[in-house]
């Protein structure tokens, strides 16, 4: 149901029923290795070329999802998938292999609440039975997409930041009823945001803004208090970008609790030094919210989580034209249902 | 930024801009400098070492020695482009292993792996100048204008 200007209430709480996240080495060296379903030591993991390797992350991903949900493959009406690459080839090539009826989408790295928000909106309205969300991000096939080949000895600068190699996916399904798994309650659809910045080692500048555009407009929309969310998570803005963003919210008088805020770019590799900003890509906010924060969803730690996933909408020939970044943020409430009956939310 | 994208910026813009790029961290100038001298200058004794061998041990000449030193640099840089160890100590290096022959068999290199599977002929063969290339090609327009200058400033010698 349209819900102010620019978001989606799921009156019928459409219920997360499984996610799984798939990661590679680098991921298996920071903080979050324990929440991922599956590490791969091998970068390559035994294929024969970069693409390849993003394409099994997805495979993998969505094969764990649909394992965990005890359910089977032909049961799942619709798969939403994207990537980073051209004609986002990784997900069309594993819907191939998964033979679903399938939706390619693009939303750079914004994809994985993009393709929530459209499977929730799908089994909200019942005109899907379970919805497959899912996205993947290799460090290696992006590198090579998007900037040098990967041996390259290019100095990046320290505002740069590391794309995250993982696969992850959630499966959508109608409420049961039996409040056994967390629930979809809203979703903001956010606007191309521009503010002029054109460097590509620095997106999390770029992108903060989209960001704060969305967040906005949740808050907005629904009319919620600010301290409404146990935890907000932006995609991957990294350390720059949620550094600018803490300090828009402030500016912006959007109260969001500092102690409530995090970003996944930040979360997902802790200190380590390689990752310079921290991490990005589709894999970065899709592994963190279907990984760890689905954990703590599910622990009970979290009652009510906002995810806003920030996406950079540029492509290596844009960028060479001298084009500016349009930037993308698009927000996702994954909540307990009792979370909402208890203070009475805005939910039947 | 360019100038004249400045200029299309609204206020709006400008004032983010401004915002952003006061909590952004800087590029370490002086240190990259420094460790960029230091290692540049290490590529060169590593080749003046080179040289030294080809010129005392197999009895080249000075001269005749180019060639071979410059050789076992670009195998050397090959190699380690080709273990993975060379663009992690290009992050630290920066300039100094990217502008001696280093960077240059480095752009190649790592040009021509990352094509091979997409195929030896459109994929290795086409790709592999795709970053040296420019250098190639720059390279030589400017020795033209350098030749250019040279004959007409000081004709015969």
């Amino acid at each position: 149901m349209l819900q102010g200007h620019q978001s989606w209430l799921f009156e019928h709480q459409p219920i997360i029923l499984s996610t799984a996240a798939i990661g590679g080495p680098m991921e298996a060296k920071g903080p979050l290795a324990d929440d991922f379903d599956l590490l791969h030591a091998d970068i390559r993991m035994e294929q024969k070329s970069w693409e390849q390797a993003e394409r099994t992350l997805l495979d993998e991903a969505c094969q764990k999802a649909i394992e965990k949900a005890g359910i089977t493959k032909d049961a799942v009406s619709f798969l939403i998938a994207g990537d980073l690459m051209n004609q986002i080839i990784s997900s069309s090539f594993a819907a191939r292999t998964l033979a679903m009826p399938y939706l390619g989408i693009f939303g750079a790295c914004s994809t994985s609440m993009e393709g929530l928000a459209i499977a929730s909106l799908l089994v909200n309205t019942r005109s899907a039975r379970y919805a497959l969300a899912a996205t993947v991000s290799h460090n290696a096939a992006v590198e090579k997409h998007y900037r040098y080949p990967t041996e390259y000895g290019a100095q990046k600068p320290p505002t740069a930041q590391w794309t995250v190699t993982a696969g992850a996916a959630a499966i959508v399904a109608p409420n049961d009823g039996k409040g056994e798994h967390p629930v979809v309650t809203r979703a903001t659809i956010g606007r191309v945001v521009d503010m002029g910045l054109s460097d590509p080692f620095n997106m999390g500048a770029a992108m903060a803004p989209a960001a704060l555009d969305t967040l906005i407009s949740h808050f907005r929309d629904f009319d919620l208090p600010y301290d409404y969310y146990d935890l907000v998570l932006t995609g991957d803005l990294g350390r720059v970008g949620s550094r600018i963003l803490r300090d828009l919210l402030v500016e912006h008088r959007v109260d969001i609790p500092q102690d409530r805020y995090q970003d996944a770019g930040v979360l997902i590799y802790g200190d380590l030094p390689e990752v310079l900003a921290g991490g990005s890509g589709c894999g970065c906010s899709a592994s963190v919210a279907y990984g760890h924060i689905q954990r703590r969803l599910r622990d009970g730690e979290l009652r009510r989580v906002l995810v806003v996933a920030t996406g950079a909408l540029l492509s290596p020939i844009s960028y060479q034209q001298k084009e500016t970044i349009p930037c993308i943020a698009h927000a996702v409430a994954m909540e307990w249902p009792e979370a909402l009956h208890r203070t009475g939310g805005d939910a039947p | 930024m360019p100038k004249a994208q400045l200029k299309r910026a609204t206020p709006v813009m400008q004032a983010y801009q401004a915002f952003a790029s006061a909590r952004e961290p800087a590029r370490p100038m002086a240190r990259n400098l420094a460790i960029a001298f230091v290692a540049g200058g290490l590529v060169c004794v590593i080749g003046q070492a080179v040289s030294d061998f080809f010129v005392h041990v197999c009895g080249f000449s000075r001269k005749d020695a180019g060639n071979p030193t410059v050789a076992v640099l670009i195998a050397l840089t090959c190699l380690l482009t080709g273990l993975g160890v060379f663009d992690k100590i290009a992050q630290f290096t920066g300039a100094g292993t990217a502008i001696p022959v280093t960077g240059f068999a480095n752009a190649m290199a790592s040009a021509a792996l990352e094509s091979k599977t997409e195929g030896w002929v459109l994929g290795v063969g086409a790709n592999m100048f795709k970053l040296a290339g420019a250098v190639i090609v720059w390279g030589v327009v400017a020795a033209f204008f350098i030749g250019l200058l040279h004959t007409l400033v000081a004709p015969g010698r």
